[in-house]
Order: structure tokens, then C-alpha cells, then sequence
């Protein structure tokens, strides 16, 4: 799986992307967050937080949002454009 | 192309010339530009980067002036935004809506405006005489994209 941290949160996490195999019992956008909120210290702080927005695939997911090994998922902050 | 990210500076003239090209259809053309302020929640601003998630931000406007479309009576429309360093009086963004009839071309323009807002992948960081900051969301901008929920849809 493909991982992307933008803005705030990349810098918080020290890192823009990287790549990872999903563990078992790891099928779901909210199972994703909390395996890697158990990475511990500034990953459990920043992912947390109740403000990351999420994405599977560049498209808007949900906690239900299932995951597989073959999918991007994006990690930011609310957006500020415009 | 109805969409372009780039860090390039734009010219309205020639987007909305481009906009209109071959369209006599057209009686109404409806465009907004944010520009880079030099004061922001009370600190001034001496330059901004402005950072996006490619592929996901064009796709994400794409489908905001697809639902535009929809919704109103819109010929075409256009959307272009920087990214990378600005600085105050830079443009940022810029938007237009060509429509039959204004009623729909300016109503298209702020719904397309309000929504990018609120959901295209794009984030602000800004430069402070207290040093460099992420700019945080605006529950006024929440608010603007919310209001298309409630109202009726118009096809003036």
C-alpha cells in the first residue's frame, strides 16, 4: 500500500510518503489509521486527531472505507486553497 | 482542458477568450480571482506556498464543476489554480463560468468557488514576521459550501 501525508501532517510525521504491508485484520480505513496510531508518539498524537481527513484511492473516504495492499491513501489536514 | 494546477501566473483575458471560443450559445460569462492578501488574522503575510495532492485536486474540481453543471443551466467552465511560492498581490485562483443567462453563470461561479474551498486538496502556508505558519481552515468557508445544500436549485 501506498501512503501520502500532506501539509501539517507531513511535517508533524517527518515523512511525505511511504510504502507498507498491511498486517491482518487490517482491511478498513479506521483499522489503517489505528495500526499506524500504534507506531506511538507523534504518529498516535497527529493521527488522532479528530480533524485528518482521509482519502483511498483520491477519493473522500470514510472509517467504513475498506483497504487493500493495492490502494493510495492520503492523510491531510482541511484544506485551505482558494 | 477545464481544469489546471501550475505555478505559472495566469491571464484572464485569454482563459475566458479560451472559455467562449466557438460558442455563440454563450450570453453570459461569470468569473472570480483570489488573490494573495498581505495581512491575514491580524499578521501581516510576506509570502505563501501553497502545496496540493496532484491528481486528486484536478479530479476533486472536476467533479465540482460537474455537479455545477448539473445543477444549473452552465455551458462550460474553468478553473485554474497556482501552486508553489506567492506573494501578496499575486493572483491565486481563478474561476469562470460561461451560461446562456447570468442567473446561472454567477450562481455557478460562487458554487464552484465555495466548494473548491472547502474540498480540493490544497493547503496554505504562510510566511509571518513571527515565522512560518499553516493556515487553519475557516468554519465561514464550511458554512458557504453548506448553504448549497438548502437552497433550491435555480436554472435561470
Amino acid at each position: 500500500m501506498k501512503l501520502l501525508y500532506f501539509a501539517r501532517l507531513r511535517e508533524r510525521l517527518g515523512l511525505g510518503e511511504e510504502s507498507v504491508e498491511l498486517p491482518p485484520g487490517v482491511a478498513s480505513v479506521a483499522q489503517l489509521r489505528a495500526w499506524l496510531a500504534s507506531r506511538g508518539g507523534e504518529w498516535a498524537d497527529a493521527l488522532q486527531d479528530r480533524s485528518v481527513r482521509i482519502a483511498v484511492n483520491q477519493d473522500m473516504a470514510t472509517a467504513d472505507t475498506p483497504v487493500t495492499d493495492a490502494d493510495e491513501v492520503a492523510f491531510f489536514p482541511p484544506v485551505t486553497g482558494g | 482542458m477545464r481544469v489546471r494546477v501550475q505555478t505559472a501566473d495566469f491571464d484572464i483575458s485569454a482563459e475566458i477568450a479560451a472559455l467562449r471560443a466557438g460558442k455563440p450559445g454563450i450570453g453570459a460569462v461569470a468569473s472570480f480571482i483570489g488573490v494573495c492578501r498581505d495581512i491575514n488574522d491580524g499578521d501581516s503575510v510576506a509570502a505563501m506556498t501553497l502545496e496540493h495532492y496532484p491528481g486528486m485536486t484536478e479530479r476533486s474540481i472536476e467533479a465540482i464543476i460537474d455537479q455545477a453543471i448539473a445543477r444549473w443551466q452552465v455551458t462550460d467552465a474553468r478553473v485554474v489554480h497556482r501552486v508553489g511560492d506567492l506573494r501578496p498581490l499575486d493572483q491565486i485562483v481563478f474561476v469562470a463560468v460561461a451560461a446562456e443567462h447570468r442567473g446561472a453563470a454567477f450562481a455557478a461561479c460562487e458554487f464552484i468557488m465555495d466548494y473548491l474551498k472547502t474540498q480540493a486538496p490544497f493547503w496554505k502556508r504562510e510566511q509571518t514576521p513571527t515565522g512560518a505558519r499553516w493556515v487553519d481552515a475557516r468554519t465561514t468557508d464550511e458554512a458557504a459550501a453548506a448553504r448549497w445544500a438548502s437552497d433550491a436549485p435555480t436554472g435561470r
